[in-house]
């Protein structure tokens, strides 16, 4: 009887939660319903408040201060039209220079990062073959991207120091006349802006196409060994005609954060102004310097309007030529 | 097969030899001689930092720990002195553990709402994100900097430095974002399905069963963002006026700047200890580095 009595207990106990729960189940579900449909957004918040600040609202502060007068202190703005794109264009005497250094270090840095990477992407897969050997070229050819601006800096005034550095100790080695001054003087200050940020690009290529030539079928490559195909003619004719997505992604995303680097220029030459005589005064970082050392951030930030610009059509370019997933699988070859 | 047969196949041979070995000759010299200034550099870092006085070439002068000597005593480098190194290094890691804390948690949780839910305006916000990652952002320092005027954080000593942690952490959170979904993409929809069936929340399956399960995306997020907190120049350069809160890059350039007296082994010494996180991260992950997929989560 006892035994009974517990499980008509247990029962009535189960019968009425689920009474209980049958009566506010319209309740829950509206609940549910509105909980279910807002709670991606609670996740996404966030990440839409961070990029709202950090991205959104900087984009149109940019636009909006490109349009004053705002001196000394950045947040003392006085709007004045195009007063600072008038300068610019009239009366700006660095800006003619500033346009040909960057041209210049775009187009050469440019020509490293997008073909020279495709050598050492080339030489590492398809010429070296093994792993163990590969692997570390290409590792250390990636020192140069993962070692910090400032100590990457530091490396290089070590090395072009002319009494204790290695490269004139190097050139003179090999009978060429090596110059007193590789920091500053135009055409060396030139010449070592380029080799210096070429190492850095160089591995982004390397690793984008590494991948996209180890996804080539080898039946493929073996298929024109055996026709009697060289080297030179299957690099030409079945590789790199296959990565031209990956060389063109390369070429166009290294060509939009090229314009808009300038961080190496900035660590290595110690100051804006040190840059602007050595004459390696890149558009952005002219930008910059207005804004940081001439404390005009106004006119900066007009300066660095065309590079968001420039950058804002780029993507555009990038989505209609790529789509978005060729962007995101840079490295996919279609065989 | 007569004599002259014979010659002809040995003379191919040994042509083809000759061939390859040119080849690869050209080969290794194409990636190996511009690899001479770096590996040097690397070199020179290691022999200049124990080396009394500066090297000559890679050569040492004598060997000593003196260089080293920042660690526990005041360093004095031109005209500036500095009690302590390590109140810098504190702030380099407080950009570094800022960087992390600001970064992973809403890109864990973006991610997770990208992979799993559907929702109005996700693709839309996952060709943001590409789109973003593709925009320059070191473009934006100057509107930037107004913003962190705004939100109160500039020229407010350790505020500063958390300010630059959050531009920093923004400027990579869609990056994260997308490394992050692409890991709960990689898993399968059954296991949250068994959470939920057992009575586990939507919050519950996130917190319980796929954190644990993501944990190595986490941390590789995790570690990447530090590292760019670690590694950070620009933004701490430009932001952070006031000496006692540079972190150790700043601090290093502002030490290079001063061209009035340079002490390399002191200098190499303090970069060799600056680089060891760097190292020792950069050491555990080399291979998977060169498979990173992910379009340069370092920027090109």
């Amino acid at each position: 009887m006892e035994r009974y009595k517990d499980k008509l207990k247990e029962l009535y106990v189960f019968l009425k939660i689920h009474y209980l729960l049958d009566k506010i189940k319209p309740y829950r579900y509206k609940y549910k319903g509105i909980l279910k449909s807002a709670l991606p957004f609670l996740f996404m918040l966030p990440f839409f408040i961070m990029i709202a600040v950090m991205w959104f609202a900087p984009v149109i502060m940019t636009t909006y201060m490109a349009f004053t007068k705002t001196q000394w202190t950045i947040t003392n703005m006085r709007f004045i039209g195009l007063q600072n794109f008038i300068r610019i264009f009239t009366r700006d005497i660095y800006v003619t220079r500033t346009i040909y250094v960057t041209v210049l270090y775009v187009s050469t840095v440019l020509m490293i990062n997008a073909f020279f990477s495709l050598v050492l992407a080339i030489f590492t897969t398809y010429f070296i073959k093994r792993e163990t050997i590969a692997i570390p070229i290409r590792l250390a050819w990636l020192i140069p991207r993962i070692t910090p601006a400032v100590i990457y800096a530091l490396l290089w005034r070590w090395f072009i120091d002319p009494k204790i550095g290695l490269l004139n100790s190097m050139l003179e080695f090999l009978g060429i006349p090596a110059p007193r001054d590789w920091l500053l003087t135009a055409p060396y200050s030139q010449i070592l802006m380029i080799v210096v940020n070429g190492y850095v690009g160089a591995s982004f290529g390397m690793i984008i196409y590494s991948a996209a030539i180890t996804s080539i079928p080898t039946d493929i490559l073996h298929a024109a060994m055996a026709d009697g195909a060289t080297d030179l003619q299957i690099c030409r004719h079945i590789i790199i005609p296959l990565l031209k997505w990956p060389i063109f992604f390369v070429t166009a995303w290294q060509c939009l954060s090229l314009i808009s680097s300038y961080e190496h220029i900035l660590a290595l030459w110690a100051g804006a102004g040190v840059a602007r005589a050595a004459e390696v005064e890149v558009w952005a970082l002219y930008a910059y310097s207005k804004a940081f050392y001439a404390s005009e951030y106004g006119y900066g930030a007009a300066l660095s309007l065309f590079l968001v610009i420039i950058g804002i059509i780029f993507i555009l370019i990038f989505f209609k030529v790529f789509g978005f997933e060729r962007m995101m699988q840079p490295s996919r070859v279609e065989v | 097969m007569s004599m002259s047969h014979e010659h002809k196949y040995k003379a191919a041979i040994r042509k083809a030899k000759i061939m390859n070995f040119i080849k690869y000759l050209i080969v290794y010299s194409v990636l190996l001689v511009p690899l001479i200034p770096i590996i040097s550099m690397v070199i020179w870092l290691v022999v200049q930092s124990f080396s009394e006085g500066p090297t000559s070439g890679l050569i040492p002068r004598g060997f000593t720990l003196e260089n080293f000597r920042f660690l526990w005593h005041p360093i004095r480098f031109g005209l500036s002195e500095y009690p302590n190194i390590w109140p810098i290094v504190a702030n380099s890691l407080i950009l570094a553990f800022g960087t992390m804390a600001f970064d992973v948690p809403v890109s864990a949780l973006a991610g997770y709402a990208l992979s799993r839910m559907k929702f109005r305006g996700r693709v839309a916000t996952m060709k943001l994100i590409v789109a973003l990652h593709a925009f320059p952002g070191v473009i934006l320092l100057i509107a930037l900097f107004y913003i962190l005027n705004r939100l109160g954080l500039y020229g407010k000593g350790i505020l500063t430095l958390i300010g630059v942690a959050l531009v920093k952490a923004g400027l990579s959170i869609p990056m994260n974002t997308w490394i992050l979904k692409g890991f709960f993409d990689g898993i399968p929809w059954e296991l949250e399905w068994a959470a939920m069936v057992d009575g586990c929340s939507r919050f519950q399956t996130w917190r319980k069963i796929l954190l644990p399960v993501i944990a190595p995306g986490i941390s590789a997020v995790a570690i990447f963002s530090f590292m760019g907190g670690w590694g950070e120049f620009l933004l701490a350069y430009t932001y952070i006026k006031r000496r006692e809160f540079y972190p150790i890059s700043v601090f290093l350039y502002s030490v290079i700047g001063e061209f009035v007296f340079v002490d390399w082994g002191l200098l190499a010494a303090v970069a060799l200890f600056y680089m060891i996180p760097i190292i020792a991260f950069y050491g555990l992950v080399q291979r998977t580095l060169l498979k990173l997929q992910l379009v340069g989560a370092v920027k090109g």
